[in-house]
């Protein structure tokens, strides 16, 4: 009966050829380490969060007179209402802490050079949509820190050239943030994830035309490979198990680490906490703001640090395949990234005083000083290892990539 | 088919060409509603004015109330608080003290810091406003900070001795 169900369908649509060729058949290279399963978590975070949010606007109400009360009334009596709001708020983090391991895999094995540029930026503008979703929904509680961190953010806009504080009002739907913002974010909340859909879609179709990168740098998808079921299915799986034990650690024992103290009171328009922060995973882009004295240069800064990443294919001018992997320049300066990071989060989350600010400059000018220094630290890196001699292994990869490329390979 | 003769292609390009030109004309046109949409209601547009009573408050005292849903900080400014506003030019937005008064011992300004928004603390030689510490003084004009301009003066004007109204 099922056979005849499948043939049936296959005979009009191409189930069977679509699941062996992108599952079962599909070509993965056997090297992939547990960091290459952060794409996968990723995928299954969206659809936890796209779950737990559709049922948490089943009692949600997105009324500025309303939201604070209603957001209680699902702690307190919708039932297994908490665990709704606990698991779509420590998601969010969640969420985040894998998007941005994938993005330092990928930026740490090379994986974002030719072929695949498509799948970089397509991710790029997947972290821009999941930023947007992020920040409308922290409104939703209508919290204080929820009221201030829209007010402070909608107010970027008004760096707008000449229509500033117009943009600024178009945004809000009012001269401050309010029920008309509230409602509107709402409706962008819930529209999002859709979007994120499909633009995950796009950068799979992508993933699945390039293949997937490996740690060796060198294309193996089409001579060294397993089928991705079940050898990634399996491994994929058993990485996300360990990952959900860690998840809900913190969805039960630790949910508060991710709601500031503030947003338990009520959004209140005539007074600011005397302490806003935002979201942790917004800190190092929020200090790079404040490090600038400038309004409109600071907005602009912050901006040009997190577009600066889409350039890196172009930036990084080594040939060296594997990343980091071979190239202990590329490498060093990766981990100063990794460090400056974390030092622009410290001083995203301080409350501003005079040492701190001459912190963030400085970090924030390591920052684009590693990006403007990339081309030429790449170039010339290229040239030492060359001249030094390369590892054996890794000049047979190359020489083997080289003829597969000659050999009219794409 | 005859083989294409250039004139045709040609027309063939300007036809192309109009469609494409009215048609994103007529996507403009079907987006200006959704945009327009979006900006503030006739319902908030005319929350315009707000009457203050203000013969409560002491000398040193500030109310904040609201107007448009922005705070409107009244000071009710003590001599030497006039005279350190009048003795200082300002900081990076200079401007007389007088200008941004109607009366020296009442100062009336929109409690957003010109940064982003938030309402400042009253601390330091005025205010200090907690986000990213911008200073502003007894005339709410920035001395210190990344706040580019003085804390704005909203449209106002006395009603009698006791009241106000702004906008
Ligand atoms: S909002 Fe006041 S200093 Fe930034």
């Amino acid at each position: 009966m099922g056979k005849r169900l499948v043939e049936w369908v296959d005979r009009r649509f191409p189930l069977t050829t679509f699941i062996k060729h992108e599952l079962t058949e599909y070509p993965t290279p056997r090297n992939l380490s547990i960091w290459w399963t952060f794409g996968f978590f990723a995928g299954f975070m969206l659809v936890l969060q796209i779950v737990s949010g559709v049922f948490l606007a089943m009692h949600y109400k997105p009324d500025a007179t309303l939201a604070f009360a209603s957001v209680e009334h699902i702690m307190r009596d919708v039932n297994y209402g908490w665990l709704l709001r606990y698991i779509h708020s420590t998601g969010a983090s969640a969420f985040f802490i894998v998007i941005y391991i994938h993005m330092a895999r990928t930026l740490y094995y090379g994986s974002f050079r030719a072929p695949r540029e498509l799948m970089w930026w397509t991710g790029q503008v997947l972290l821009l949509s999941l930023m947007a979703t992020a920040f409308m929904g922290y409104l939703l509680p209508w919290g204080q820190m929820s009221y201030w961190g829209a007010q402070v953010i909608t107010n970027l806009f008004r760096a707008t050239p000449f229509i500033g504080d117009q943009v600024v009002i178009w945004l809000r739907g009012d001269f401050v943030v309010g029920d008309a913002t509230l409602q509107r974010f709402f409706a962008l909340h819930f529209l999002f994830p859709f979007l994120i859909c499909g633009l995950v879609m796009i950068h799979l179709v992508a993933l699945h035309f390039v293949k997937s990168s490996n740690p060796s740098g060198i294309n193996l998808a089409d001579k060294d490979n397993i089928p991705f079921h079940p050898y990634f299915t399996a491994k994929d799986f058993y990485g996300l198990g360990i990952f959900l034990i860690i998840f809900f650690y913190f969805v039960f024992f630790h949910p508060e680490y991710f709601i500031e103290e503030a947003n338990n009171i009520p959004a209140n328009p005539l007074v600011t906490p005397p302490h806003i922060v935002p979201e942790w995973y917004f800190l190092p882009f929020y200090a790079i703001l404040r490090a600038i004295p400038d309004f409109a240069g600071g907005v602009v800064a912050m901006t040009l640090s997190i577009m600066v990443f889409a350039l890196m294919p172009y930036l990084d001018r080594c040939k060296i395949p594997g990343g980091s992997r071979y190239r202990p320049v590329y490498r060093a300066m990766f981990l100063i990234f990794a460090i400056d990071i974390v030092a622009l989060s410290y001083v995203g989350y301080e409350p501003p005083s005079e040492t701190l600010a001459v912190v963030g400059q400085v970090a924030t000018a390591i920052y684009f000083s590693l990006f403007l220094l990339l081309p030429f630290a790449s170039k010339w890196e290229d040239q030492w290892l060359r001249k030094r001699g390369l590892p054996k292994p890794v000049v047979e990869m190359m020489e083997s990539e080289q003829r597969q490329r000659a050999a009219g390979w794409r | 088919m005859k083989p294409e003769d250039p004139a045709d292609s040609d027309r063939r390009d300007f036809l192309g060409a109009t469609t494409a030109v009215v048609a994103g004309i007529g996507v403009c046109g079907a987006t200006w509603p959704l945009v327009s949409s979006m900006n503030p209601t006739a319902d908030i547009k005319s929350r315009a004015t707000s009457e203050v009573d203000i013969s409560r408050i002491k000398p040193g005292e500030i109310h904040t109330v609201a107007w448009q849903g922005k705070p409107v900080f009244i000071v009710h400014r003590t001599q030497e608080q006039i005279s350190a506003a009048e003795s200082s030019p300002g900081g990076k937005d200079p401007q007389p003290d007088q200008n941004r008064v109607q009366k020296p011992e009442w100062l009336v300004v929109v409690g957003i810091c010109t940064h982003l928004g938030c309402v400042p603390n009253r601390g330091g030689e005025g205010w200090v406003c907690p986000c990213h510490g911008s200073r502003y003084d007894q005339s709410g004009r920035i001395m210190h900070g990344p706040a580019p301009r003085n804390l704005e003066v909203p449209p106002y004007k006395f009603v009698g001795d006791n009241k106000i109204v702004i906008g």
